[in-house]
């Protein structure tokens, strides 16, 4: 059961959100008749995704913390922790994998209603979680089914060396798409992957051009609670599909012609009347109350410009595209770059970045309980943009899908607290 | 006389300050929140308001031309919390004659009802001396002043006449509940006249002359001009959203407002605790505060007394007593009970545990100051967790410790009112910026609402 009151969203939702919600029923729709049509099923995480790949090969992708997340904000989250719990998975494991594993004891009812499909293949494309490696392991016990493979090394310094890349595509070649072949039962065409990369880039561009709208005032878009929406396509199961060129396209016109009204993003109680502050996000949302959440932020008038979390499946605004012309290399490229895959320096400077660029008053760390890797540092991270940009931070604490580590009055006290500190600082400053 | 309020709904206590249209401090006041905001905050404001009367007093008696009365401000004021102690000890004695005549109390009735009245007579008697010049009271509330007076009682009358002990203070923890609950009725005018007339008469002076000055304070009017609330249970008052401000900045700027040098503030309040950065002005520029769970919080103290069936107010004392630490692993308020019985199992000391427990806390305090930026000079430390002893000794040695003994801890006996202080002071500044947060209708209710206060 769970306890938390929420107050039901009254969002007027826009065109590309209605078509998001077509495109990821018809998806799992598809999923669900996958074993009659036919088509083989690839498990795979978000960073470092090889959706083109997938794709290439005509196989379906089935992203397992997708799954966890659309249960956290289901509300169904809780029962699916204390099954994993009930079948001895401890408190401290990471509540994504937990609530995977609960969901699939309790008949793998994905988010729309629909039973998932049993994985042909688990595809781990990206190691830098240590997580998910486990992850893995526990659903190869369970589906007893292949696992491949992808190394992907850390970034330690911020770059991506030659000796990386090649190491990767060496893996993709050797390993990864033969084992890939196999289970699709057909050979990868070179020409089918460069359609869909090129298709990628097309999406690519647009989101990025999404993404810098909000250096606009006010930001037409929040680029956090928003941007969740935003990102759901291209970092799950259309990136390089037609669909997802469409929504794109869309979703860029959409913005453009609210920049044009002059108008602000969209929240759970209708459109913002004011941006008031204007904040970067490290970290993801917290999923079990993600409206409550959100409305802690617009009924402040505090508009999110960028997030690092909606780039953790691609960071495009960097510069980074897919590309036809360098089919593995540009896959290599991706699993490489994205953001979990950085050090604390990159994760900082592209932090700084954004906070200058999108001239945000404030920024705000969200520390999940569940993920000691990605959590650690956020600290450091914070007094060290404090000190560059002399633009004061603000911490809080939640979880990604484990109700019991949502404290409402907790976080909304912090948040308070944060933006009448802004507020302070800024009222001192101008005296 | 006009003023500016500023309100702390704390979870433990509710705070109300007053301060005048200069700034200064006229009146505060306290009370037991007991998870009813809306009602603590009427009595806290009342109480602060009341207080507002008695420095009405003060500066009407530096200035009176006749002398004999400039000493008796402090008698009057004692004679007034007597007074108001007293219709509060009534209170309680007819809730504990309600109980013992309940039918389920039948079989009892006749054990307890004797030995109840014999220490609630005991208690009314005895209850001058509480308030009688410079008395020192262990408490500012009426539960623990009364609690401790009858758990004395019980204790006494348990071994000498065979009543059950548990039975008997069960009446006085059921009866003061009911009591603290209920609005209390009585009118500031009687009370005052009422401690006037008990007042000695004035050597070569008349009565008459002091007669004319308690009608004077209980006739000035007192507009409250402007509301700032804050605390934990702030976002249940009916104030509107720009009269309601974050804690955190609240017990920084009142802080800051008492040592003008603060620079590091630590708050620790019953639900949470606060590590407070301010700047040369006051204004907040970091913070930080534990998350959900209360471990270490003022809570856990709060558990622990009541485990020990002791009043908060004795758990310091009775720590600093210790002759060496226990080591103590957890602050879990859940665990609390279970620590400390596992502890005096394995035959440990109560002031030992208590000690470590105390250390144990800090320790988490500490952590939660270094991930604030540290503790810069000066530090500050308020809260009602401020006012235990063995608290504040042991976060001294650990700043020493960890910060070196360059820093200098400042401890206000009157710091649990900084959030509140802090909130009034917001309030002036809405005031001299022309947009103060008035609240005429709560004004209006909280000032007719009969109050049950602090004695």
């Amino acid at each position: 059961m769970n306890l938390q009151q929420t107050e039901p969203s009254i969002t007027r939702k826009d065109d590309s959100q209605e078509k998001q919600k077509r495109m990821i029923a018809g998806h799992f729709d598809r999923l669900a008749c996958a074993q009659e049509t036919g088509q083989k099923v690839v498990y795979t995480f978000v960073p470092g995704n090889l959706t083109e790949l997938i794709g290439a090969l005509g196989m379906l992708p089935v992203l397992p913390e997708i799954n966890a997340l659309q249960s956290g904000m289901r509300g169904k989250s809780a029962g699916y922790i204390a099954e994993a719990e009930k079948a001895g998975h401890s408190e401290d494991v990471c509540t994504y994998v937990k609530c995977d594993i609960g969901m699939l004891k309790s008949g793998n009812i994905g988010p729309t209603g629909t039973r998932l499909p049993p994985p042909d293949l688990l595809l781990l494309s990206y190691t830098g979680c240590f997580t998910f490696l486990k992850w893995f392991e526990l659903l190869r016990e369970e589906y007893k089914c292949p696992v491949v493979m992808l190394h992907v090394p850390y970034q330690p310094d911020g770059h991506i060396t030659d000796e990386m890349r090649t190491y990767v595509v060496n893996q993709l070649r050797t390993e990864v798409i033969p084992t890939m072949e196999r289970i699709a039962g057909r050979t990868l065409d070179e020409d089918v992957l460069k359609q869909w990369l090129d298709r990628s880039r097309l999406a690519e561009d647009d989101l990025v051009a999404v993404w810098e709208s909000a250096r606009h005032r006010p930001s037409p878009i929040d680029g956090y609670f928003g941007g969740v929406y935003y990102i759901g396509p291209i970092f799950s199961a259309f990136r390089g599909t037609d669909a997802a060129v469409d929504y794109y396209r869309s979703l860029r016109l959409e913005i453009e012609e609210r920049i044009a009204r002059g108008e602000g993003p969209m929240t759970p109680d209708g459109p913002a009347t004011r941006e008031r502050y204007r904040l970067v996000i490290e970290g993801p949302p917290n999923w079990t109350s993600f409206h409550d959440f959100w409305r802690m932020f617009s009924r402040e008038g505090a508009t999110v410009v960028a997030s690092t979390y909606t780039r953790v499946g691609g960071l495009y605004d960097t510069g980074f595209r897919h590309d036809s012309a360098r089919p593995l290399e540009s896959l290599a490229e991706y699993c490489l770059g994205c953001y979990t895959n950085l050090g604390l320096p990159s994760r900082i400077a592209l932090l700084e970045r954004y906070i200058r660029d999108y001239q945000a008053d404030g920024f705000i760390i969200n520390s999940v309980k569940s993920c000691n890797s990605f959590s650690a540092g956020q600290l450091l991270i914070l007094r060290e943009l404090e000190r560059r940009t002399g633009v004061p931070g603000g911490f809080i604490e939640s979880d990604l899908v484990d109700p019991r580590y949502f404290g409402k009055a907790n976080i909304e006290n912090r948040l308070q607290s944060y933006l009448q500190m802004l507020d302070a600082n800024l009222q001192r400053r101008s005296a | 006389m006009r003023c500016v309020v500023g309100i702390d709904l704390g979870s433990t206590t509710t705070k109300a300050v007053l301060l005048d249209e200069h700034g200064v401090l006229v009146g505060r006041g306290i009370t037991n929140s007991r998870s009813n905001y809306e009602v603590a905050c009427a009595i806290a404001q009342k109480e602060a308001w009341m207080a507002a009367r008695f420095t009405i007093l003060e500066r009407m008696l530096e200035d009176h031309q006749d002398p004999s009365l400039r000493d008796l401000g402090e008698g009057l004021k004692g004679g007034f919390r007597l007074q108001l102690y007293l219709v509060q000890h009534a209170e309680l004695a007819n809730e504990i004659d309600s109980l013992l005549n309940a039918p389920h109390a039948a079989p009892y009735r006749n054990v307890l009802a004797g030995p109840a009245k014999e220490i609630l007579d005991e208690g009314e008697h005895a209850a001058s001396a509480l308030f009688h010049g410079a008395a020192e009271r262990k408490s500012d509330f009426f539960r623990d002043l009364a609690g401790a007076s009858f758990m004395a009682g019980a204790e006494r009358l348990t071994k000498s006449h065979n009543v059950p002990f548990e039975r008997l203070v069960g009446l006085f923890d059921r009866a003061i509940l009911n009591v603290e609950s209920r609005p209390m009725d009585y009118d500031f005018g009687t009370l005052l006249r009422k401690a006037a007339g008990h007042l000695p008469t004035i050597v070569g002076g008349t009565n008459e002359a002091l007669n004319t000055v308690v009608e004077q304070i209980v006739g000035t009017p007192i507009e409250e001009i402007a509301f700032v609330g804050t605390g934990y249970g702030r976002q249940t008052l009916p104030f509107p959203k720009e009269a309601v401000r974050s804690e955190i900045l609240c017990h920084g700027r009142g802080a800051h407002r008492v040592f003008s040098n603060t620079r590091t503030v630590l708050d620790i309040g019953g639900q949470d605790t606060k590590a407070i950065q301010v700047d040369e002005h006051g204004v907040v520029t970091s913070f930080q505060m534990n998350d959900r769970c209360a471990a270490g919080c003022g809570r856990y103290l709060g558990y622990i007394a009541d485990e020990l069936n002791l009043g908060l107010h004795e758990l310091g004392p009775l720590a600093l007593r210790a002759t060496k630490m226990t080591k103590v692993n957890s602050t879990c308020t859940v665990f609390a009970g279970a620590e400390l019985r596992e502890r005096l199992a394995m035959g440990q000391k109560r002031e030992d545990i208590l000690a470590g427990l105390h250390r144990a806390i800090m320790l988490r305090a500490m952590s939660l100051l270094a991930r604030s930026g540290g503790v810069d000079n000066e530090f500050t430390f308020t809260g009602g967790v401020c006012k235990n002893p063995m608290a504040t000794k042991i976060l001294e040695d650990l700043v020493r410790e960890h910060y070196g003994d360059q820093i200098h801890l400042n401890i206000h006996p009157d710091s649990i009112y900084m959030g509140a202080l802090g909130g009034a002071l917001f309030a002036l500044d809405d005031v001299k910026a022309g947009k103060p947060g008035i609240l005429p209708a709560f004004a209006a209710r909280s000032r007719s609402t009969p109050m049950r206060a602090m004695v």
